[in-house]
C-alpha cells in the first residue's frame, strides 16, 4: 500500500495555516502579554548549592524593599498545598514548587518574592537571607546507584526511583544460538528543547466566584486538575484559559509548580499574580531538562547481520525530583526494536535521582535517545561483519507484507513500508554518487562520512507507560474531543479544548471538518473555550493531535452530517438511509430536485421544531469525545502493552565532512524520507520535520546542560547553551511516502516529533563513518568540536607511531 | 528621565527609569507586545526592533539611550487593519513560522534586508537571520518566505516597502 | 533578568564624562552596550551610574591620519565594516569585522567598547594586537596613548587607568603595495566566541619575498598573542608552508594555552598552529592575487 486510494478535497492540499495571520502582525497572545488590573510579579530566590539543609530564611530586609508585597517560603506553601502529582509510586519523593527544609539542586526555588514590578521583585529577592548548611551531593548516575552515594531523598532510601527489567521472548536462547554478539555503551547527553519563550503563568483568584483563572504558556494534560488538587480546590474551581498562544514547547512546558505557586499567591494576596521565568530561572530551576541516559546494549546476530535478540539497559539521570521523566524510559517500550524484526528483547530501565535540575517530557518522550542507541547497534553489527549499512538495515526491516506487526513488548505497529521509503531516499540521493563523493573527499584528505538512520515515530499518545511503571495506576483512558455548532446564520464554529504551540490545530480542525462536510475550511471558525467550558482533552503530547483531535473533529462532523441527513430525509419524506448529502445540500438521489440546502436545514433545526423528526434535539450542536485507538488495556504481568496506535517512519541519509585538523563536522547534504500516513496539511508537516531536524542537530552537536564538579550548571544562559541558528541547519530534502494508518479517519499518523527522532542518530552515524579510516568512533552525544579534534589528533598520532614502528621493523 | 521616542510614526514622551530596557518600555508602557523577551541577554533576537530601519536587539538597550530615535516594531508594518505587508504575507504563504514567538523579529529583519538588497542570495538571507533563533521551523520555510517576498517585491511596480 | 537600579548621565563631551567617572567609583561608561547590558541584566555588573558617551560626536569618526587610520572609540562596528578607507588601508580589520557578533550587535556595538572590554576571543582585540595598534585615551584632562601590546593585560583586563575614557584607536597603514590578509576562527557556531583564532597580514615584494608580516593568535591565551618571533624570522624570506609550520610549532610549544569547557589546551595549541599557518598562506595568496584556502 503506497499512495492512498482516496483523493481528498481539502486534506493533503497545500493550504495556508490560518494561525499564521495573527503572528505575522505581532498579535499573538503569549502569557507575558496578558495583563490583569492590579497584577503583581514574582521573582525567585534560588539555591546556590546542589544539596543543602535550609536552616533559616530571613525575609526582613526583602520585605522592606520598595514595592514588595510578600515573601513566600517552602514551609508556608507546603502547609497549604498538596505535593505535586507524581507518576511513579514514590510517596517519599514529594515535589513542591518551593524547597522545604532541603535544597536538592543548584537553582532550586527556595522562596518567592511578590512585588509591583519584576525588577523590584528581583531587587528584593537579592535581599532574602537564606542560611544553608551544605550536604554531600551526587551528580553522576553510576555513582548515584552505588553503595556510598549521597542520597537525594533520604526518606526514599536510595537514588533509584524505578528499576524494572522486562524480558520479552526467549532472550537467553536467542543469544546462545547466535553466532555473533556485540556489547557497547552509548551516552545521550543532557539537553532539552529550550523554547525561545520561557514558561509564564498568571493566576487570578476571585473570592466571590471562588474561582481561580489561569493563563499559562502550557502544554500539559490534566493541568487544571493538577492545579486544583495541589491547591485543595474543587476541579471546577480552576479555569485555565486555552486562548493563550504558547511560544514553543515541544514537551517541556509543564509548569505545574509555577502555576501552583502563583495560584497560591493569588489566593493569599487577593491579587492577580504573574510569574514569567527569566532565562536563568528557566535554565537552572524551570525543571525542563531532558533525558541524560546511559545505554548498555548487547545484540545477538547472524552472519548476514540479522539481529535476533537485544538486551538494553537504560539508566536515566532524572535530576532531583521525579516529574514525568521516569516515564520517558517507558514510552520507548512501544518501539523498543525500532523498525527491525528483532525476535526477543530484554529491557532494563532505571530512573535515578541526582542533584541536578529535574527533567521534563522532551519531544518524543525518550524515543530519540532510544533510536540513537538502536541505530548505533545496527551500525556496529554492519561494521563488525564488514557489511553495507544500508543492506543490513534492509535485511532487518519489518517488511510491508508483515503489517500489522506485533513487536516482542506487545505493541502492534499499524502500517508501514520501510523498504519503499529507503529506496525512495537512495534514489533521490543518488546513493552511488554519494558514496563516490565521500570517497573522493577522503582521497583529498578530508574525513568524510555518510550518515544513515531509520526510525519510528510512535504517535497517538496514550499513557500506557503509566500503568506499566506504576501498577497502582490503572489509567487506560486517553481522550480528546471536539464540539461543533452551526448557528442560526448557518455559520460553523468548532472547538479545540487545549492550548497550542504552533502546531496549527485550528487549521487541522477546520480542514478535517471541511473535508467531512464538503465545505471550504475557510468558512469554519475554530475557537478555544476555557477548561470549564471544554470537553476532555489531553493536550498536544505524544504526537497525538492529528489522530485524536482530527478524529474527534471528524466524528463530530459526521454526527452533524447525520443530523442534516435525518432532517432532510424527514422533510423530503424518504427514509433517512436513502438521502444523500453533498456540499451542504441534502437530497433524494432518485429525484435530486427534492433538495434542501444548507440554510433551509439550519432554519428548520433552529426555528421550525414542528418540522424536525420526532424526538430530535433542536439546534445543530454535536460533539465527540474519543478514546485513543487500540488503547484501553492494562499491561500484562510481564509488561506487554499496546503503547501507541500509529507508527510513522523516517529514513535519514546525509553526507558530512570533518576537517581533520579542526574536528568540526559540516553537513553537506541531507535527504530524509518521511511516512506519516495521510498528510492533512503539507506545510505544517514539513515545518515540523525541519524543526525536528534542527532540534536533532542541536542535541547531536551543540546543546548540553553541562555541570562542573561542584554541581554548578555551567551552561545556564544562551551564551553557553548553544541553539542552532540558520547557519547550523543545512538545507534538507524531504521525500514523502504514505502508508495510511488503518486506525484513523483519513489514514493520518502523527508527525510532531519527526526529524528529531532520527537526526541525532544520523549525525552520529555520519561522524562515525567519517572516522572509520582512523579506527575510532564516538559513542556519546553531543559531539563537540574540540573533543572530536583531540580524538582525531590522538588517532593520527598513534597511526603515525605505528607506521614508524612498522618501518623500523621492516628495516 | 524624560525620553522621547518615535515609534511607528508616532511620538511618545515619557519619564522612564534608566534601567527599563527599550524592550520592556515598548511592551509594558506602549502596549506593543509584538517584540518578545526570549533571553534578555542579546542572543536569541526575539526582541528585535528597527532603529532607523536597522535591526537591533531592544533587550540590549535602555529606553533612555534611545531618546530621539525612530523605532519600528512589528505593529508598524502592516499597511492597514486586516492587511499584510508583502513580507508578512510571504511568511503566511510558506508557513515560515509555527509558534510565532520569533516571528516579529524575523519579519523585521527580513524587511530591513530587502529594503537594502532586492536580490538576496540564499546565503545572504541565511546570514541576515542568523542572529534570530527559531526553535520551531528549522529555518527552511523562513528562508523560503524571504526569498518569495523578494521575488514578489521585484515583480511589483512599487519600490520595496520602506518601514515607517 | 532586570539590572540593579542606576543613574544615567549623558555628558556632552569627553572631559565631562571623565569628570563623572573620576567623582564616582560606581560609574561606568556605556557606548554600544552589547556586552555591558547582558552583564548588567545578569547582575554580574552593577554600576550605580551609566555614563553614556555614544552621542559624543567627537568620538565617532573614521579617518586616515598620516600613517594610520584613526577610529573614534564610539564608532559603531557596522560603520567601520562599511568604511572604504578601512577596506583599503587596514584590510585585516575589514576582514574580521563580519565575524564580530551578528549584524544587529554590530549596529550598536562600538570599536572602543570591544577594545576596552578586552575579551581574549574578540576579533578586534586580536587585530589591534596583531597590527600593533595604538590606543588613545583621555585621563584627568590630558590625552595619552598606549601600544596594544601594553594595553591588553589579561582576560577582560586592560591597563586603562581608572577614571579614564578610551577615545580612539589608530591602526597602522602598511605602505607596501602587495598586501594580503588572512583570518580563521574556530567556534561551535558561526559568530560565537571563538575558542581559537589566527590573523595575519603580509606584504610581499614583486619577487614574492615577504617584506613585512604580522601574525597573531586569539582566544587561546589570556590576551591575544602576537608571534613576533615568527615576524622577525620571516621578514625578508619566502613564506613556505613547511617552514612556517615548523617555526610556529616551535614558538607555540613555549606558550601556555587556556583549557576550558570549550577546548583543551592541547586542542588550542594544535589548532592555533594550523590556523596561523593557514592565515599566513591565505595572506600570501591574496597578496599575490590568488586564493587557496576558502573560509
Amino acid at each position: 500500500m503506497t499512495e492512498p486510494a482516496q483523493r481528498f478535497r481539502f486534506v493533503s492540499t497545500d493550504r495556508r495555516v490560518r494561525e499564521d495571520r495573527r503572528f505575522v502582525v505581532g498579535k499573538g497572545r503569549f502569557a507575558a502579554d496578558i495583563v490583569q488590573p492590579g497584577m503583581r510579579h514574582v521573582a525567585l530566590v534560588t539555591s546556590p548549592h546542589p544539596a543543602a539543609k535550609i536552616t533559616s530564611i530571613d525575609k526582613t530586609a526583602a520585605l522592606a524593599m520598595p514595592g514588595v508585597h510578600y515573601v513566600l517560603d517552602g514551609r508556608e506553601l507546603a502547609a497549604a498545598t498538596q505535593p505535586l502529582a507524581a507518576g511513579l509510586d514514590t510517596p517519599n519523593v514529594p515535589r513542591r514548587p518551593l524547597a522545604v527544609d532541603r535544597a536538592r539542586y543548584v537553582g532550586e526555588w527556595v522562596a518567592a518574592v511578590v512585588a509591583d514590578s519584576r525588577a523590584q521583585a528581583e531587587d528584593a529577592a537579592e535581599k532574602v537571607r537564606v542560611e544553608y548548611s551544605p550536604l554531600p551531593f551526587v551528580l553522576d548516575v553510576e555513582e548515584a546507584i552505588g553503595p556510598r552515594s549521597a542520597v537525594v531523598h533520604q526518606a526514599h532510601g536510595s537514588n533509584v526511583l524505578l528499576d524494572r527489567r522486562f524480558v520479552w521472548g526467549e532472550v537467553e536462547r536467542d543469544f546462545k544460538e547466535s553466532p555473533h554478539k556485540l556489547a557497547f555503551r552509548v551516552k545521550w547527553g543532557r539537553s532539552s528543547t529550550v523554547p525561545i519563550e520561557t514558561f509564564g503563568v498568571l493566576a487570578s483568584w476571585d473570592p466571590w466566584r471562588e474561582m481561580l483563572d489561569v493563563w499559562a504558556s502550557i502544554q500539559m494534560p490534566k493541568f487544571p486538575d493538577q492545579i486544583a488538587v495541589a491547591l485543595k480546590l474543587a476541579g471546577s474551581a480552576v479555569r485555565v484559559h486555552h486562548d493563550v498562544d504558547v511560544g514553543g514547547s515541544y514537551g517541556v512546558k509543564r509548569g505545574i509548580k509555577h502555576a501552583v505557586l502563583v495560584g497560591f499567591l493569588s489566593r493569599r494576596l487577593g491579587l492577580p499574580v504573574r510569574l514569567v521565568e527569566d532565562r536563568l530561572e528557566n535554565m537552572r530551576g524551570g525543571d525542563a531538562h531532558g533525558p541524560e541516559r546511559l545505554f548498555d546494549i548487547e545484540v545477538a546476530f547472524d552472519d548476514v547481520g540479522v539481529i535476533r535478540s537485544m538486551r538494553m539497559r537504560a539508566i536515566d539521570n532524572v535530576g532531583a525530583y521525579a516529574g514525568r521523566s521516569p516515564f520517558q524510559l517507558g514510552k520507548p517500550v512501544g518501539a523498543i526494536v525500532g523498525p527491525y524484526r528483532i525476535n526477543s528483547v530484554q529491557y532494563h530501565a532505571i530512573a535515578v535521582t541526582t542533584n541536578k535540575t529535574p527533567q521534563e517530557a522532551v519531544r518524543a518522550f525518550g524515543q530519540s535517545p532510544t533510536n540513537y542507541a538502536i541505530e548505533r547497534a545496527i551500525e556496529q553489527v554492519a561494521d563488525h561483519l564488514d557489511l553495507d549499512r544500508v543492506g543490513v538495515r534492509q535485511r532487518n526491516f519489518i517488511s510491508a507484507s508483515e503489517f500489522p506487526y506485533t513487536i516482542p513488548s506487545g505493541t502492534t505497529y499499524d502500517s508501514g513500508d520501510y523498504h519503499a521509503v529507503l529506496d525512495k531516499v537512495l534514489s533521490r540521493a543518488g546513493y552511488g554518487g554519494m558514496i563516490a563523493e565521500r570517497n573522493r573527499l577522503r582521497a583529498e584528505g578530508t574525513l568524510a562520512g555518510i550518515g544513515i538512520a531509520a526510525c519510528l515515530e510512535p504517535s497517538g499518545g496514550n499513557s500506557s507507560f503509566e500503568p506499566l511503571f506504576n501498577p497502582k495506576n490503572t489509567t487506560t483512558t486517553w481522550m480528546d474531543s471536539c464540539r461543533i455548532n452551526v448557528d442560526t446564520s448557518g455559520a460553523i464554529t468548532a472547538t479545540v479544548h487545549t492550548t497550542s504551540a504552533g502546531q496549527g490545530h485550528e487549521t487541522l480542525v477546520a480542514t478535517v471538518i471541511g473535508e467531512a462536510l464538503e465545505i471550504d475550511p475557510e468558512h469554519i471558525r475554530v475557537v478555544r473555550p476555557d477548561s470549564l467550558a471544554s470537553l476532555p482533552s489531553n493536550s498536544p503530547v505524544g504526537s497525538r493531535m492529528a489522530i485524536m483531535l482530527g478524529g474527534a473533529a471528524f466524528h463530530a462532523a459526521q454526527k452533524l452530517k447525520a443530523k442534516f441527513l435525518a432532517i432532510g430525509a424527514h422533510v423530503i419524506g424518504i427514509p433517512a438511509g436513502q438521502a444523500t448529502y453533498s456540499t451542504g445540500d441534502v437530497f433524494d438521489p432518485l429525484m435530486p430536485e427534492k433538495r434542501l440546502k444548507w440554510l433551509d436545514l439550519v432554519q428548520i433545526a433552529h426555528r421550525n421544531y414542528y418540522r424536525l423528526p420526532p424526538g430530535m434535539e433542536p439546534g445543530l450542536a454535536t460533539s465527540h469525545v474519543m478514546q485513543v485507538p487500540t488503547g484501553g488495556k492494562l499491561p500484562t504481568p510481564d509488561g506487554r502493552v499496546q503503547m501507541y496506535p500509529c507508527f510513522s517512519f523516517e529514513f535519514h541519509l546525509l553526507l558530512l565532512t570533518i576537517d581533520p585538523d579542526i574536528g568540526k563536522p559540516e553537513i553537506r547534504r541531507w535527504i530524509v524520507g518521511h511516512d506519516c500516513g495521510t498528510v492533512i496539511n503539507p506545510k505544517i508537516v514539513r515545518g515540523m520535520t525541519m524543526g525536528g531536524i534542527a532540534h536533532g542537530i542541536g542535541a547531536a552537536l551543540y546543546e548540553e546542560f553541562a555541570y562542573d564538579g561542584e554541581g554548578q550548571l555551567l551552561t545556564q544562559s544562551f551564551m553557553d547553551y548553544l541553539l542552532p541558528s540558520s547557519h547550523e541547519v543545512p538545507p534538507v530534502e524531504i521525500v514523502h511516502h504514505v502508508t495510511p494508518s488503518p486506525h484513523t479517519v483519513f489514514g493520518q499518523k502523527g508527525s510532531g516529533e519527526s526529524g528529531y527522532l532520527g537526526a541525532p542518530a544520523a549525525i552520529a552515524s555520519g561522524v562515525n563513518d567519517a572516522l572509520q579510516p582512523l579506527g575510532i568512533s564516538v559513542n556519546r552525544l553531543p559531539i563537540k568540536v574540540a573533543a572530536l579534534g583531540d580524538m582525531i589528533a590522538a588517532a593520527r598520532k598513534k597511526a603515525a607511531e605505528n607506521a614508524k614502528k612498522f618501518e623500523a621493523i621492516r628495516k | 528621565m524624560r525620553t522621547e521616542l518615535t515609534v511607528n510614526g508616532r511620538a511618545h514622551v515619557a519619564d522612564i527609569e534608566p534601567r527599563t530596557t527599550l524592550l520592556d518600555h515598548l511592551r509594558d508602557a506602549l502596549g506593543l507586545t509584538g517584540a518578545h523577551a526570549g533571553c534578555e541577554h542579546g542572543v536569541c533576537g526575539a526582541c528585535t526592533v528597527l532603529i532607523d530601519g536597522v535591526p537591533v536587539r531592544s533587550c540590549l538597550m535602555f529606553a533612555v539611550q534611545a531618546d530621539g530615535y525612530v523605532i519600528t516594531t512589528i505593529e508598524g508594518l502592516a499597511p492597514g487593519p486586516g492587511e499584510l505587508s508583502p513580507v508578512q504575507d510571504a511568511f503566511c504563504e510558506t508557513h515560515g513560522l509555527q509558534c510565532g514567538y520569533c516571528t516579529p523579529a524575523m519579519i523585521l529583519t527580513a524587511h530591513a534586508l530587502l529594503a537594502g538588497n532586492s536580490t538576496p542570495t540564499r546565503e545572504e538571507i541565511v546570514d541576515a537571520i542568523s542572529g534570530n533563533i527559531c526553535r520551531c521551523t528549522g529555518y527552511a520555510q523562513i528562508v523560503e518566505a524571504i526569498a518569495f517576498a523578494a521575488e514578489r517585491l521585484r515583480g511589483s511596480n512599487r519600490p520595496p516597502e520602506q518601514p515607517r | 533578568m532586570k539590572p540593579a537600579p542606576f543613574e544615567y548621565s549623558r555628558p556632552a563631551d569627553v572631559d565631562e564624562a571623565c569628570a563623572i567617572l573620576a567623582g564616582d567609583d560606581g560609574a561606568r561608561i556605556i557606548a554600544g552596550g552589547q556586552t555591558l547590558v547582558p552583564m548588567m541584566a545578569m547582575r554580574l555588573s552593577r554600576p550605580t551610574r551609566l555614563v553614556d558617551i555614544a552621542r559624543i560626536t567627537a568620538l565617532s569618526f573614521v579617518r586616515e591620519k598620516g600613517d594610520a587610520v584613526a577610529i573614534g572609540a564610539t564608532t559603531r562596528q557596522c560603520v567601520v565594516e562599511r568604511a572604504a578607507v578601512v577596506r583599503d588601508k587596514v584590510p585585516l580589520l575589514a576582514k574580521v569585522l563580519p565575524f564580530v557578533g551578528h549584524a544587529p550587535t554590530r549596529a550598536r556595538g562600538t570599536v572602543g567598547g570591544s577594545l576596552a572590554n578586552a575579551d581574549p576571543a574578540a576579533e578586534m582585540v586580536l587585530v589591534a594586537v596583531t597590527l600593533g595598534a595604538t590606543l588613545v585615551y583621555r585621563h584627568g584632562g590630558k590625552i595619552d596613548k598606549m601600544d596594544a601590546a601594553d594595553f591588553f593585560v589579561g582576560p577582560l583586563i586592560t591597563a586603562l587607568p581608572a577614571g579614564s575614557c578610551l577615545t580612539a584607536v589608530r591602526f597602522p597603514i602598511w605602505a607596501e603595495k602587495r598586501v594580503g590578509v588572512g583570518f580563521h576562527e574556530i567556534n561551535a557556531r558561526k559568530s560565537d566566541f571563538a575558542f581559537v583564532s589566527a590573523a595575519a597580514q603580509v606584504a610581499l615584494d614583486d619577487e614574492g619575498v615577504c617584506r613585512r608580516i604580522a601574525v597573531g593568535i586569539g582566544a587561546a591565551t589570556d590576551t591575544p598573542l602576537r608571534l613576533t618571533t615568527i615576524e622577525n624570522a620571516f621578514t625578508g624570506r619566502r613564506l613556505k608552508e613547511t617552514d612556517l609550520r615548523d617555526a610556529v610549532n616551535q614558538v607555540l610549544s613555549f606558550t601556555e594555552f587556556i583549557s576550558d569547557l570549550h577546548a583543551s589546551a592541547e586542542y588550542r595549541q594544535r589548532v592555533a598552529e594550523t590556523l596561523a599557518v593557514r592565515a599566513i598562506m591565505d595572506a600570501v595568496a591574496r597578496a599575490q592575487g590568488t586564493m587557496t584556502h576558502a573560509h
